[in-house]
């Protein structure tokens, strides 16, 4: 069984702002494209969109699909279900890629269901490769690997779909990549309109408010994260101080964020942002497989923490081992000191 | 007619309690090591089904698919409020996915009949997936609301939730029925010492069947009258096999399962050289300096 289907990316776009985590998966979309001799295509659902897909050119993709309709703004699972199912029975992808946003692991799901394919959420790594259902005694050429934490991330799973087409995933913001944009690539932009059904259009938005996130900490180069260690609401000022002298980010472990002491949009792990900073200090963060995996990729890591035999001193560079209302004021206080 | 909600919750491993290895050296999961506990994000949902209970007058109805010891998590809803359960347990639905566990739930729900709201957890903490709730809704038919907050109102036809969107919240107004995946945003309840005291006795068919054997009582009449005081208690939970919900053999458990798992790995953090420097001033210092002259701070 070969699939000469393309590789699909779902593009989300709010206000016509296309999400980061969409021309990432271009990037690993188109990436895999390749190894399969196919091609990328993505796919963006809403309404007077302003048509500016350049970035999704540039990353790869050779076309896009734009999918118009008055029910398609805002953002609402039934008729973006319906749209998108009817794409892919018409197109038929091997591949759709999702961001494991709030908007995606909603959507992704629903869809799965319907075209009656499987779903794996938060993949880590999409190889291709064959597989073999040594149960079933059938084999399958080059599909798609789908490899994730479960069980808490204590263990990694090598998921692959075996019935229909798309082979569909969620990967969460910062896992992929960007690669270098190739700003002279021009692609193919092909208009939809989507024939919605009444029942598609049965629920409403009464009242929607939304900020945009405050802090992005994948563009900071030195992240400064607090966890659970740090103990109280107060003792996170310390966090807060070392960034500052630092010229860096606060973030926090989940500990951190489920103690109140920060909210969820600074957190790094498999539920939170993945980063790659040249520098990462992680004060009283005991070092959970799930914290982890969002910040063992740093190319510098210290690790602050009063507890010697902490997992996360298995994954520093440097390891303090005391107390962080002793070992902070000594770095700020060194580091003004040397610049 | 009373007005009736479904809650679906699951009993999980504790993921983030883990006292060994979670694979064993064959590469199933070690439960020797994972003790099991009520999802955290279904005590939410079943706290929100009771709300309503009392705002609204729902019958509220529980249920789980699992082994036999899954009961448990029912006593749990029972002990808090809740007015029917059942345990959907048969060796067929093992090794199903998100897929094959949503189609599953979708029968149950058809064969309680009449049901006006279903409610899930967000996302259970052994798998993480998010799935189940909305591929339910999607099998059934009906809308989903994810990562409901507080239902606002519920009328005759209609339901008015408050939900998390990226970076804020919406209100969204669904038609009834329809399916609502709770997040981690009220208080649930404990068990009441007096839902205890009534409950600890409910009992599934095969509970109570084993309890009569160990008590030497083969007798199948005086199962069956048991059975009938029970239920006329109250105390009944209900078992329910893939025969009674109807569901079709080809689409339940590992054959109605698309997701194969190719391999397992047990995550062993990379043990790095880390370099151990001092807490003292001069320690210290001597780090700052080093991260200074390869140009990662400054």
């Amino acid at each position: 069984m070969n699939n000469k289907g393309n590789v699909w990316i779902f593009i989300e776009q709010e206000g016509s702002k296309i999400a980061e985590v969409s021309l990432e998966l271009v990037c690993k979309g188109t990436e895999l494209a390749k190894q399969l001799g196919v091609v990328s295509e993505a796919v963006i659902l809403g309404d007077k969109l302003d048509g500016n897909f350049d970035s999704l050119f540039h990353y790869g993709c050779e076309t896009v699909y734009q999918v118009e309709d008055k029910a398609l703004e805002p953002f609402t699972v039934l008729p973006y279900a319906q749209a998108l199912v009817k794409l892919l029975k018409k197109h038929k992808p091997n591949i759709l890629l999702f961001g494991a946003t709030l908007k995606g692991r909603e959507l992704a799901p629903r869809v799965a269901s319907e075209m009656m394919c499987g779903l794996t959420a938060d993949c880590t790594d999409l190889q291709i490769d064959d597989f073999e259902d040594k149960v079933n005694k059938v084999s399958y050429k080059s599909k798609l690997m789908q490899i994730r934490p479960a069980f808490g991330g204590n263990i990694i799973a090598t998921i692959v779909n075996t019935w229909e087409d798309p082979q569909m995933v969620t990967v969460r913001e910062g896992v992929m990549k960007l690669t270098a944009p190739d700003t002279s690539k021009k692609g193919k932009v092909v208009k939809v309109t989507p024939e919605l059904s009444d029942e598609a259009k049965v629920m409403k938005v009464i009242k929607r408010v939304s900020k945009p996130k405050t802090v992005d900490l994948k563009k900071a180069s030195i992240i400064v994260a607090g966890g659970y260690g740090v103990g109280t609401k107060e003792n996170f000022k310390l966090i807060e101080h070392l960034a500052e002298a630092l010229g860096g980010q606060v973030a926090a472990s989940r500990a951190a964020v489920d103690a109140g002491w920060i909210n969820h949009d600074y957190q790094v792990g498999q539920t939170g942002v993945t980063v790659r900073p040249k520098l990462y200090i992680a004060c009283g963060i005991s070092g959970s497989v799930q914290h982890v995996a969002g910040m063992n990729e740093s190319a510098k890591i210290i690790a602050i923490n009063s507890d010697p035999g902490a997992p996360i001193f298995s994954v520093a560079h440097y390891g303090i081992v005391g107390e962080l209302k002793d070992v902070v004021p000594k770095l700020i206080k060194a580091f003004k000191a040397k610049v | 007619m009373k007005r009736q909600l479904i809650v679906f919750v699951k009993q999980v491993p504790d993921t983030k309690n883990i006292s060994g290895e979670a694979m064993t050296p064959e590469g199933t999961v070690n439960r020797a090591a994972l003790p099991a506990i009520f999802n955290p994000e279904d005590l939410n949902a079943l706290e929100l089904g009771l709300q309503l209970k009392e705002r609204y007058n729902f019958k509220v109805t529980v249920a789980t698919m699992g082994p036999p010891n899954a009961a448990e998590v029912l006593r749990e809803c029972l002990y808090r409020g809740a007015d029917e359960a059942i345990l959907i347990t048969d060796r067929a639905f093992a090794g199903a996915d998100t897929l094959a566990t949503s189609y599953a739930l979708s029968c149950c729900v058809k064969t309680v009949g009449n049901v006006d709201l279903i409610l899930c957890g967000r996302q259970a903490i052994d798998g993480d997936t998010a799935q189940v709730g909305p591929q339910i809704a999607e099998k059934l038919n009906i809308p989903q609301i994810a990562y409901v907050e507080e239902v606002i109102s519920i009328s005759d036809k209609a339901i008015k939730a408050k939900r998390a969107i990226e970076g804020g919240y919406e209100i969204l107004e669904s038609p009834l029925p329809s399916l609502l995946t709770v997040i981690d945003a009220n208080e649930p309840r404990s068990a009441s010492a007096k839902g205890i005291m009534k409950y600890k006795k409910a009992k599934t068919h095969s509970e109570l069947a084993k309890l009569m054997r160990d008590a030497d009582y083969t007798d199948a009449q005086a199962l069956a009258d048991k059975e009938n005081e029970m239920k006329a208690k109250n105390l009944w939970i209900y078992e329910w096999d893939a025969a009674k919900i109807q569901a079709d053999v080809n689409r339940i458990g590992l054959k109605g399962s698309p997701t194969k798992v190719k391999k397992i790995e047990n995550v062993v953090l990379k043990a790095g050289k880390v370099v151990s420097i001092e807490p003292t001033e001069a320690g210290i210092n001597g780090l700052i300096r080093e991260l200074i002259e390869d140009h990662t701070l400054g």
